[in-house]
């Protein structure tokens, strides 16, 4: 069990250097290796589709997608990016203490709340409960994937005009 | 699985409350776009975690996972549509402060 | 058949984007189709029990969990009459083919996602269709005006929604997280029987997804993002959204939890009278302030969506009823005065009103319809708005809320007061040089605009015979 609360450290603390390293581009990297560990997490609980889905979705296109961004915005201003880099800091440096205090302080609390009980009742296979049971979320996600295609056809279509 | 994992709701709980907490300091604290949409993506990262944790604690796996892989296509749109709208901005500004654009008032 | 009203505007778009380039022109059009065919839905009351073959087969193919009744009508009709004035106002505000081409396909993506937030019976399907409208929405409010003057304000106020969106969508995903944990189930059903047994995850997680929708629904304090939105938005956008889109996704959840899970729960009672009523005043005063026009209305929105939260807190039946009319006449009325809103962008290319005056002559048709729409959202009989209030108030008096009453009423005041400087500053008075040239807006406009203004006389007039098809149908 210790080495699974580990994980879950490692988790942050893949997090926490993802929002307070001064590269842009590092903390993309930062990020893709926040869900890589993640995916992990999710596989040692459990559950292997989510995980799987984690780590090619978030972990690969969606750091593709940031890595792009951030190449196509390349401040034209040195001087911007460097003052952003310093600010960073400045901002950012009472985060880790804020988070380990955190930490402890819910490490504490063990409210009343003790929740834990396995409720009666099956469970089932992801695959059928997904396509069996919550076909509506899917028909969502299709609706979803449709609104994205008319937003990179919009949002990313060059300026010709 | 065979692996032993623990079954403490209030484990889960801090680090889903240490993931929020990083992702919203991210997201007030820096002036960056591209910043500001990577503590969203946290955001979503600890909410994810949640949902799987609920899963795990009520024996109901299966549900959780459905919800998760939703979340997560979700997640992918919102992330591509933001970048867009970043793109759109930069296109226009030449930079990636929101400083630059605090002028409307009321 | 609920199902067809998820898959119709679906295949409506997929069918948008096969057409060849020459023909797009007709895609505003069939999109108006779509929206007819929705408001006509939402007037079969029964036609979700018809047992015809065809619906089985359908049913068999894509058994979604939907049901449809009186709300979701409710939501429907709205949808659908929003619908048509946004895409007439698009039709003349977008000058350019492809925006009116992406805008008719994104209303229709919205609108799936309205007509599913309308039928749901699951909450994490809820918060899937609120995203989907939420998405479409994103790409409404900030395509095209980036590249114009607009630009600033069309990013700022894009992204104040984005952000407090995504917020509002973390809340409600921990809110699933700790429903599943109390319950084991997402259904409405099941929240319902766990907030029964005063489960106190349940009352957690029901706080946590409420918060939620006060985001989404712009309710104080979470009322920030609105205005700019609103008025960076290009105007047929801000008449969408101001019409349905912010309503469906916040206030119309409440409705809809309301109804079938709070009952006469006492702690949820007092949330909403107090969250409404501090809404409904931040609002009002808020508006007072204002010198742009779209910022006004925007304010205003925020404290009408007030008025709907307070019915809920009062009296059950009463209170729904009351809710679901205001509802109704503020999507009507406030849709209405953003359209005027477009006419009045396009004649004189400013939304400031000081430096308007006395459009009253020049516009006529303009400042006629305008005046019904703001006389209506302040409660003026004999027209719409002023049943929606007086049930509102009737909701709150039988529940022995009388303080709570007295601020409707007192607040109606306010309302009356910023609509009046409105009219005043932008139509009364003599006209100034610069606007010698104005003329009345082109018919385009004025249709959606004279529609929907006959439709809150005629509801306001015939209210009496009307009241008791909504009595039937919405309680």
């Amino acid at each position: 069990m210790i080495w699974f609360t580990i994980l879950l450290v490692l988790l942050v603390l893949a997090a926490l250097w993802a929002s307070m390293t001064t590269a842009l581009l590092r903390a993309t990297l930062g990020l893709a290796l926040t869900s890589a560990l993640l995916s992990v997490v999710l596989f040692a609980m459990g559950a292997t589709l989510a995980a799987v889905m984690e780590l090619s979705v978030c972990a690969g296109l969606i750091s593709v997608v940031l890595v792009s961004v951030t190449s196509l915005t390349q401040p034209r201003s040195v001087k911007e990016a460097i003052a952003d880099r310093r600010s960073h800091l400045r901002r950012f440096w009472p985060l880790p203490l804020v988070l380990i205090a955190a930490g402890v302080g819910l490490s504490f609390v063990h409210a009343p709340i003790d929740i834990v009980i396995r409720l009666p009742g099956g469970d089932g296979d992801v695959r059928t409960v997904l396509w069996s049971m919550r076909q509506l979320d899917l028909f969502g996600q299709i609706l979803i994937l449709l609104a994205g295609v008319f937003g990179v056809l919009v949002l990313f279509r060059k300026e010709a005009k | 699985m065979t692996i032993e994992i623990p079954q403490s709701f209030w484990l889960y709980f801090t680090f889903f409350a240490l993931l929020l907490l990083d992702g919203l300091w991210l997201m007030l604290a820096t002036r960056n776009l591209v910043r500001i949409l990577i503590g969203i993506e946290i955001l979503m990262k600890s909410v994810t975690l949640f949902l799987i944790a609920a899963g795990v604690l009520t024996g109901r796996l299966a549900l959780a996972q459905s919800l998760v892989i939703t979340v997560i296509v979700i997640e992918v749109v919102v992330v591509v549509v933001i970048a867009g709208v970043i793109l759109g901005f930069f296109r226009k500004h030449d930079s990636l402060d929101v400083g630059n654009t605090r002028d409307m008032k009321g | 058949m609920s199902d067809l009203l998820l898959l119709v505007p679906f295949v409506a778009v997929i069918l948008l984007n096969l057409l060849p380039k020459r023909a797009r022109g007709a895609a505003l059009w069939i999109a108006f189709g779509v929206l007819v065919l929705e408001v006509a839905a939402a007037f079969v009351e029964r036609f979700a029990t018809i047992d015809v073959s065809v619906f089985a087969v359908l049913e068999r193919i894509f058994p979604f969990h939907l049901a449809t009744d009186g709300l979701a009508g409710l939501l429907m009709l709205c949808a659908g009459l929003v619908g048509m004035a946004a895409l007439l106002v698009a039709r003349k505000m977008f000058e350019d083919a492809d925006d009116r081409f992406f805008f008719s396909n994104l209303v229709l993506v919205a609108l799936v996602g309205i007509n599913g937030i309308a039928m749901v019976r699951d909450l994490f399907s809820l918060y899937v269709f609120v995203e989907v409208t939420a998405v479409a929405t994103f790409i409404l409010i900030t395509a095209r005006r980036m590249a114009g003057t607009e630009g600033d304000q069309a990013f700022e106020g894009a992204w104040k929604y984005i952000l407090l969106s995504v917020i509002a969508s973390v809340l409600m995903l921990t809110a699933v997280g700790f429903f599943l944990l109390s319950t084991g189930e997402i259904t409405l059903a099941a929240a319902k029987e766990a907030l029964a047994t005063r489960d106190p995850l349940a009352w957690i997680a029901m706080g946590l997804f409420l918060c939620g929708l006060f985001v989404k629904g712009a309710l104080v304090p979470f009322h920030g993002w609105l205005a700019d939105a609103y008025t960076a938005a290009p105007a047929p956008v801000s008449v969408f959204m101001a019409g349905v889109v912010t309503k469906a996704s916040g206030v119309f959840a409440l409705l809809r939890i309301a109804s079938s899970t709070l009952g006469g729960a006492a702690p949820g009672r007092e949330i909403l009278l107090v969250v409404g009523a501090v809404t409904i005043v931040v609002g009002a005063f808020l508006a007072l302030t204002q010198t742009n026009m779209k910022r006004m209305l925007a304010y205003s929105s925020v404290s009408q969506m007030g008025y709907i939260v307070l019915a809920l807190g009062g009296d059950p039946r009463l209170g729904i009823l009351a809710a679901g009319l205001h509802f109704f006449n503020h999507a009507i009325s406030k849709s209405q005065l953003f359209a005027n809103a477009a006419a009045i962008e396009k004649e004189l290319g400013t939304l400031n009103m000081d430096e308007m005056g006395g459009l009253g002559s020049r516009m006529p048709v303009t400042a006629g319809t305008s005046a019904v729409a703001t006389l209506s959202i302040a409660g003026l009989p004999p027209l719409a708005g002023f049943w929606s209030k007086l049930l509102i108030v009737l909701a709150l008096w039988s529940a022995k809320e009388y303080a709570f009453a007295a601020v409707a009423i007192l607040a109606s005041l306010v309302t009356l007061a910023y609509f009046l400087s409105l009219q005043r500053k932008v139509f009364f008075g003599k006209p100034q040089d610069k606007w010698a040239a104005v003329r009345e807006t082109s018919p385009g406009l004025l249709v959606p605009v004279v529609a929907l203004a006959l439709i809150t006389i005629a509801l306001g007039v015939a209210f009496p015979f009307a009241l008791k098809i909504l009595w039937g149908g919405g309680a």
